[in-house]
């Protein structure tokens, strides 16, 4: 690891179960850029909070 | 080092979330505030067919004032989310692919990136302002703009796939990965279906300034993703022990 001319690559097997944190990540931005309420659960309230947000980052809002 | 990376790239993709949502809230949300404000003028002239139900907005009453404190909390975890798939891609990728310093490869891979997932559906499914799309179509729509993320990444994986196979030095590499990029974007735009619902009173400078600024919150968000992310990787490399060297020539 202290070889700075060439990084070292990790092996897979090390990196795979980082990889679990993925789906979780996703359901974050899935929250934040697309819910209506299908998966919070909450009704509008997500859309509506994050509104701006998603006009903004350019995802289709509504 | 992969728990690193990531705690890394979840803080900075967080700190540059909020870095985007300062500049969108100065320089998106009065447009956004112009655009509610012409939607808001057009359904009180509208000779009232009034309540039904098509109040597809305001319908859980948070007030502007809370959708502008959303702004940064949707910026902030988008931050945070982008961050972590990003690092978590970048120890898959380091040492493998791209430039061999890691400063270089997340700089690389930050504008890559950029390109591929936001550029790519940007310019044939652009941002649209409130008052701006039709409700009814908000699924197809969603549908297609992910649709375009996929031929991003999958045009980008063409283009390094292809870029390894071509003989020479870098500017033969470079071309054919540009080639190799654009080429499957380009009939992707031909062959998806074009989105038009843009009302035809709604001013087209406005709209034009609301994109603008809708891509230089992502401009701003990758940018400054990448430099730090590029940042922290280089000093995570780095062994702990360099310099700080004792006896520092008296400058202080």
């Amino acid at each position: 690891m202290s070889d700075l001319s060439a990084p070292s690559s990790v092996p897979f097997p090390r990196l795979r179960p980082w990889l679990l944190a993925v789906p979780v990540l996703l359901l974050i931005g899935y929250l934040v850029l697309m819910d209506n309420g299908a998966v919070s659960q909450t009704g509008d309230l997500l859309h509506e909070l994050m509104h701006d947000g998603r006009h903004l980052l350019g995802v289709p809002c509504h | 080092m992969v728990r690193t990376l990531l705690v890394r790239g979840l803080l900075l993709g967080l700190l540059a979330g909020l870095l985007a949502g300062a500049f969108a809230f100065a320089i998106g949300e009065p447009r956004i505030d112009d655009a509610i404000a012409l939607e808001e003028a057009a359904a009180a002239a509208e000779p009232a067919p009034a309540d039904d139900g098509h109040s597809h907005e305001h319908g859980a009453n948070v007030t502007r004032g809370q959708q502008k404190f959303g702004l940064f909390l949707a910026t902030g975890l988008y931050g945070l989310t982008i961050g972590g798939i990003f690092a978590l891609a970048f120890a898959g990728l380091r040492g493998r692919v791209g430039p061999r310093t890691d400063g270089g490869l997340a700089l690389a891979a930050a504008g890559t990136a950029f390109a591929a997932v936001i550029l790519v559906p940007f310019l044939k499914y652009p941002a649209n302002p409130p008052a701006v799309g039709d409700p009814e179509t908000i699924t197809s729509r969603t549908l297609l703009y992910l649709a375009m993320i996929g031929v991003g990444l999958l045009a980008t994986a063409i283009a390094v796939t292809t870029s390894r196979r071509v003989p020479g030095g870098a500017w033969p590499r470079g071309a054919a990965a540009v080639a190799a990029f654009v080429v499957p974007v380009a009939v992707a735009y031909l062959l998806l279906p074009t989105v038009n619902e843009v009302p035809a009173e709604f001013p087209a400078t406005l709209l034009w300034q609301f994109r603008i600024s809708s891509l230089g919150t992502q401009a701003v968000f990758w940018a400054a993703f990448g430099a730090l992310f590029g940042w922290a990787a280089d000093r995570a490399a780095r062994p702990a022990s360099a310099p700080a060297p004792a006896a520092a020539p008296a400058s202080a």
